[in-house]
């Protein structure tokens, strides 16, 4: 690991984005929810990029020489534990703010990770690629989906792995995702999702289907109350994934 | 940049410190043991005269680690536990006098694939066997070391040792003991009482077989038990005022043996102290928390139980078992180690077991240390109601045995 570039960040706006760090980090925080599904996801990242790279399992970064993009970053939640993995991290979030507080917690963390506040269709026009793209939970909050997929899977390498997350547009989804982590667990601010914006799979398909591109899934992701816990899961109703490749 | 000198520091390099260093080093991950005192000392037999219960599923994880088969020769096991209150010499070995509760091997043998209720580990053979074991892994050993504070520096705990030494890792674990250094840097507070009361501990032989059966006798002084250990001797664990204890480590040996012959009555024959005698002062201590940032606790670090129910090791190896795999899984998912999202699933693995075998044993060192008429009549319907009841029972020695909830992985004999 190189040290991390220190980042052009005001000074006096560093205290107030460590603020923002901590809160982005405390698993017991307003962000819980995200932790809590955080580790669910990493397996899933970390078995499909092992199998598609060929990487050892034994190795402690096993990803060294590889090239991430994480779309819609937010805090870092993903991109840190990917940077640990070996991976060479880009975190992409179009909130400056989320920028920001990415950078700070990447810094007094001693991790190297570019973020930049900037948007997938900026890094095409930058013809900048990928070998692997995390693209979680964001389609669902974009305004073009089916464009902005599109935008993203010209981003990948050639050989290069897209993971898309995201919520089906099921009455399940409706009813667990919308009005139970919004209304009644309070899990999520009121207004964080919009169920009609949720996409099924199927559609995802159809996004990508003139692209000569793979396209694998859903694999779905479950809730166990009893355990608090998250895991993988044969029903896609509420939350699922989707692998995206482009051929070598 | 972060440079770390390990992934885990362990402060303690006790039965549980060790133990931790070998299932993390099974699993690539580079520890570092700090202690204040080196193995051979740890070793020799005056160091540490008790011997341990060691349930089945601890025993595999020893197993799994590259322990276990060293201690085989030396692992008494145990069929079958006869409990009672009655103060008569004995009295539980005679037809049915005064037992109140019997627990069978056999009855769970389904639970347990044929393993035994435990086995009886004499301390010093443990700590030799880890000793050896660490040595041969290439673990990093501090020692004679002593840590002095520990510091949190943005991606590191920073472990200062006496001598001015710094150390980095993203985890810094307490496994010192009661007087754990890591807990006091983490500002973590402890809850607890003296139960003023001693336990005296010695090793005997017996003229007689034990035939793997160890017996608790609850007396209005404290608990008194005889454990069996290999060959025809035991492991003597007698509760008694801290006075009383005290005199009886200082006593000549002639002396001391007339007491345990009249205790023991005649059923082992003739009784002889076979080493060196040692008093423990008893007492319950639970740590508040067991994690701050880049900092965990566990073993008598966290919850130093009452030996009454030969636990005690038993909790801290079976925090062992969460910790490292919580670490290992943690790791293979790029997370950071030292956070509290990680620390916290530690926690809550443990938590239950934890608390729930402190706040037992306590209740039973109450309920037992007492020769009030009323509470003998009151555990004696306990006790019988319990040994009645087939499944409760069950559930109790599985629950000894360590076969009850969500195992992990190296307490079901699986690598990490």
């Amino acid at each position: 690991m190189t040290a991390a570039p220190r980042s052009s960040i005001d000074p006096a706006e560093v205290e107030r984005f460590s603020r923002i760090a901590a809160e982005w980090w405390d698993p017991k925080g307003k962000f819980a929810p995200l932790h809590k599904f955080n580790p669910v996801r990493l397996g899933f990242i970390r078995e499909r990029a092992l199998s598609h790279f060929s990487r050892d399992a034994a190795a402690r970064r096993p990803f060294e020489g590889l090239a991430l993009l994480d779309i819609g970053c937010g805090g870092g939640l993903l991109s840190e534990p990917m940077a640990r993995l070996g991976f060479s991290v880009t975190g992409v979030d179009a909130s400056e703010r989320n920028i920001k507080t990415a950078m700070t917690h990447a810094e007094d963390g001693g991790l190297s990770i570019d973020y930049r506040a900037s948007t997938a269709e900026a890094l095409e026009a930058a013809g900048e690629r990928f070998d692997l793209i995390l693209n979680m939970e964001v389609i669902e909050h974009v305004a073009d989906p089916g464009e902005f997929l599109r935008s993203c899977s010209r981003l990948l390498a050639p050989g290069g792995l897209m993971i898309v997350a995201s919520l089906n547009r099921t009455l399940k989804a409706f009813a667990l995702a919308k009005v139970g982590a919004e209304y009644i667990l309070r899990w999520l601010p009121p207004g964080t999702h919009d169920w009609n914006r949720f996409i099924k799979p199927e559609e995802m398909r159809g996004f990508v289907a003139d692209q000569k591109l793979g396209i694998e899934g859903p694999f779905g992701i479950c809730f166990d109350p009893l355990s608090g816990q998250w895991f993988r899961s044969a029903d896609s109703d509420v939350n699922y994934m989707m692998i995206v490749t482009r051929p070598g | 940049m972060s440079t770390y000198d390990a992934d885990v520091i362990i402060a303690g390099a006790g039965m549980a410190g060790a133990t931790l260093a070998l299932a993390l080093n099974s699993a690539g991950v580079k520890t570092i043991l700090i202690d204040p005192q080196v193995f051979e000392i740890q070793t020799a037999p005056e160091f540490d005269g008790r011997a341990s219960a060691i349930a089945w599923s601890t025993f595999r994880q020893w197993m799994e680690i590259g322990v276990g088969e060293a201690l085989v020769p030396h692992a008494q096991r145990i069929e079958q536990i006869l409990v009672t209150d009655d103060p008569t010499p004995g009295a539980a070995a005679g037809p049915g006098m005064g037992l109140f509760l019997r627990f069978d091997a056999a009855e769970i043998s389904d639970a347990s694939g044929g393993e035994p209720l435990g086995y009886m580990i004499e301390n010093r053979h443990a700590r030799a066997a880890l000793a050896q074991a660490v040595t041969a892994a290439g673990i990093e050993v501090l020692a004679p070391a002593r840590v002095v504070c520990v510091n949190v520096e943005g991606p590191a705990a920073v472990v200062t040792l006496e001598d001015g030494r710094t150390l980095r890792a993203p985890l810094a674990v307490g496994a010192e003991g009661r007087n754990s250094t890591v807990r006091q840097a983490a500002g973590i507070g402890v809850i607890g009482w003296n139960y003023k009361q001693t336990g005296f501990v010695a090793t005997v032989a017996m003229d007689e077989a034990h035939d793997g059966v160890a017996h608790e006798y609850f007396l209005p002084s404290g608990p008194f038990a005889i454990l069996p250990l290999t060959g025809k001797r035991a492991s003597l664990v007698w509760t008694e005022s801290p006075a009383r204890a005290v005199a009886l480590k200082a006593a000549r040996i002639e002396v001391v043996e007339a007491h345990l012959s009249r205790r023991f009555g005649a059923f082992l024959g003739e009784v002889h102290l076979a080493g060196p005698r040692f008093t423990y002062p008893l007492s319950l201590q639970m740590a508040e928390r067991m994690y701050a940032p880049r900092m965990a606790l566990l073993g008598d670090a966290a919850h130093a139980v009452h030996p009454i129910a030969g636990q005690g090791l038993n909790l801290g190896l079976k925090d062992v078992a969460a910790l490292a795999q919580v670490l290992v899984e943690a790791l293979r998912l790029g997370e950071d180690i030292g956070s509290e999202a990680v620390l916290e699933r530690y926690v809550a693995w443990r938590r239950f077991d934890n608390v729930s075998l402190a706040a037992a044993t306590d209740v039973f060192v109450r309920l037992f240390s007492n020769d009030h008429p009323l509470l003998r009549v009151a555990r004696g319907i306990g006790m019988a109601a319990v040994g009645k009841i087939g499944p409760a029972r069950r559930f109790f020695m599985e629950e000894a045995g360590g076969a009850v909830g969500d195992l992990p992985r190296l307490l079901r004999g699986q690598p990490l």
